[in-house]
């Protein structure tokens, strides 16, 4: 590969009036990788996410993907270069079945006309239904196969976040964004989910997430950045930002203050 | 075929009312399913009754020619005002709908071609009942058809979440802007239709007393598929002639019904869930 990074975020500030959210950010995810984002409560680190998702612009700053700026996009658009992602607070369609769920999540790659639509041509059919086996499928990855037909709004918290997982793949992204992908799932979840999620980046995709989790992003993420109050403090392999001075201490305190 | 004759003789025009009725309680169903409250069909409604009725009267202009431009004047004026009116949502997208609605009745009351208030005389009847059904049952198959495509999911979407729905690749404001002109669209046809089989028309007809008539349609009926609309219209249509022998109370009685349906069945009267709901109840109990 001759360019490598996917995500380039450079010099990024955010500010809201006087607040400032994040300053001077700067990182690169590289393709085919596993990124974590980390950092403590109220750190910036969902900022960045709705900076690269589009649902936010930057102060300053500038963001790529694959070279190519994403500043100024509306969110649509930015789905369409091929970055998805998932909510803290879960956004799922609550009164739509799963299936519906995960077909929304292809409506870009479905191109048929409105007058296929009116006239159910073959063409419209048929891609109806590859759009539906596809759905299945990756409804079957996390596995919810069996209950494709129930409204969303009847699944266990872990499984509307298995749901917002396949329903983000099924944009067919480049690049897929995790806010806190295993908050309230049980051991035995998180340890599928790490392994769906390498799954992912070992076919190539890129993988950014935040998670609070210690454990499982310092056993899953091939780099990390932490940022603490709006400021990236340390970035690097797992073991790197472990032993990092500035790390220990915006996690635990400094020594002379315990 | 004799009883029929007397029957259509008294009842045809209440029958041609339930149909457009139906019509303009599925055009506030489309754009409902993409979560605008919209109170601006009335006026579409009239605008197509208007356009239609001047251009068979003024132009004589064949009746099919007449008919679309009844669905496509009010599918302009969708488009022009869509864009700006469209970014709110809610509330304040109902009120401003609802200033657009008197602003078309304030015009049409002050304009000299249409007449003013005592509105437009002698339209030729030209609407005939199987007009009315063929057009119903193309809308039905068309809304029919758009729930089960990526429009309709993309529609549903929004409704729940348009942030999601931004970053499920769905161009939000247009979607948004296609729901409000089809809305616009079928509104307008059905006002054509009307203004052919009233004989006469009057800015009063298309004021907020019938916005909110079209919404009770709709919410009555139902919102989760097509057949509540449908049903909601026919119900607010024939409910006023069925209780004909009330005399005095009919219109109290009208009301007490419809408190009735909104407290009690608030997901309105053909909810399929609660349906399944009792089903299961049935099934479980016989378990």
């Amino acid at each position: 590969m001759s360019d490598p990074t996917l995500l380039s975020i450079r010099n990024v500030g955010k500010h809201f009036g006087g607040l400032h959210v994040l300053q001077d950010v700067s990182f690169e995810v590289p393709a085919g990788s596993i990124y974590g984002l980390i950092g403590p409560n109220g750190a910036g680190k969902t900022t960045v996410f709705n900076l690269v998702t589009g649902l936010l612009e930057p102060s300053n700053g500038t963001i790529e993907f694959m070279g190519n700026s994403l500043v100024g996009l509306p969110p649509q658009r930015i789905t369409h270069r091929g970055i998805a992602r998932t909510f803290q607070n879960i956004r799922i369609f609550k009164e739509m079945s799963l299936l519906e769920n995960v077909m929304v999540g292809m409506h870009d790659h479905l191109n048929y006309s409105p007058a296929a639509i009116f006239f159910n041509t073959g063409a419209c059919r048929s891609a109806e239904k590859r759009a539906r086996e596809r759905a299945f499928e990756l409804l079957s990855w996390v596995g919810l196969e069996h209950k494709s037909d129930m409204l969303a709004d009847n699944l266990s918290y872990g499984d509307q976040r298995k749901l917002e997982f396949a329903r983000a793949l099924a944009t067919e992204p480049k690049l897929l964004l995790l806010d806190e992908p295993v908050a309230g799932m049980n051991p035995s979840e998180k340890t599928i989910l790490m392994e769906e999620i390498r799954n992912i980046r070992d076919r190539g995709y890129g993988v950014f997430m935040i998670e609070h989790d210690m454990r499982f992003v310092m056993g899953l993420c091939d780099r990390i950045a932490v940022l603490n109050f709006g400021r990236i403090i340390a970035e690097g392999t797992p073991d790197e930002v472990r032993n990092n001075p500035d790390v220990i201490e915006a996690y635990l305190g400094k020594e002379d203050e315990a | 075929m004799e009883w029929f004759n007397d029957f259509w003789s008294t009842y045809s025009t209440l029958v041609f009312s339930v149909g457009v009725h139906a019509l303009l309680a599925l055009s506030i169903w489309l754009t409902l399913s993409c979560g605008l409250l919209s109170l601006a069909n009335a006026a579409f409604m009239g605008i197509g009754a208007y356009v239609s009725a001047l251009l068979t009267l003024q132009l004589g202009w064949s009746f099919p020619a007449v008919l679309l431009a009844g669905g496509l004047a009010p599918a302009l004026v969708a488009l022009i005002i869509g864009a700006p009116v469209l970014r709110l949502s809610g509330v304040y997208l109902a009120m401003a709908t609802l200033a657009f609605g008197e602003v078309v009745r304030i015009t049409v009351l002050n304009l000299e071609i249409t007449g003013g208030p005592e509105g437009l005389n002698g339209i030729p009847l030209l609407t005939e009942g199987w007009h009315i059904a063929l057009i119903l049952a193309l809308t039905l198959y068309g809304l029919a058809r758009l729930r089960r495509s990526k429009v309709g999911r993309a529609f549903e979407a929004i409704k729940e979440d348009e942030v999601a729905a931004r970053l499920m690749g769905i161009d939000v404001d247009r979607y948004k802007l296609l729901a409000f002109v089809l809305g616009a669209v079928i509104a307008g046809v059905a006002g054509a239709l009307n203004a052919h089989f009233t004989f006469f028309i009057s800015p009063r007809e298309y004021g907020f007393e019938n916005a909110v008539d079209i919404i009770t349609m709709a919410v009555l009926g139902g919102t989760a598929n097509l057949i509540g609309p449908v049903l909601g219209a026919s119900i607010i249509t024939l409910l006023p002639e069925l209780l004909r022998s009330l005399h005095d109370f009919r219109s109290f009685v009208n009301g007490a019904v419809l408190v009735l349906v909104v407290l009690f069945l608030p997901k309105g009267i053909w909810d399929p869930r609660r349906f399944r709901g009792w089903l299961q109840r049935v099934k479980g109990g016989r378990a």
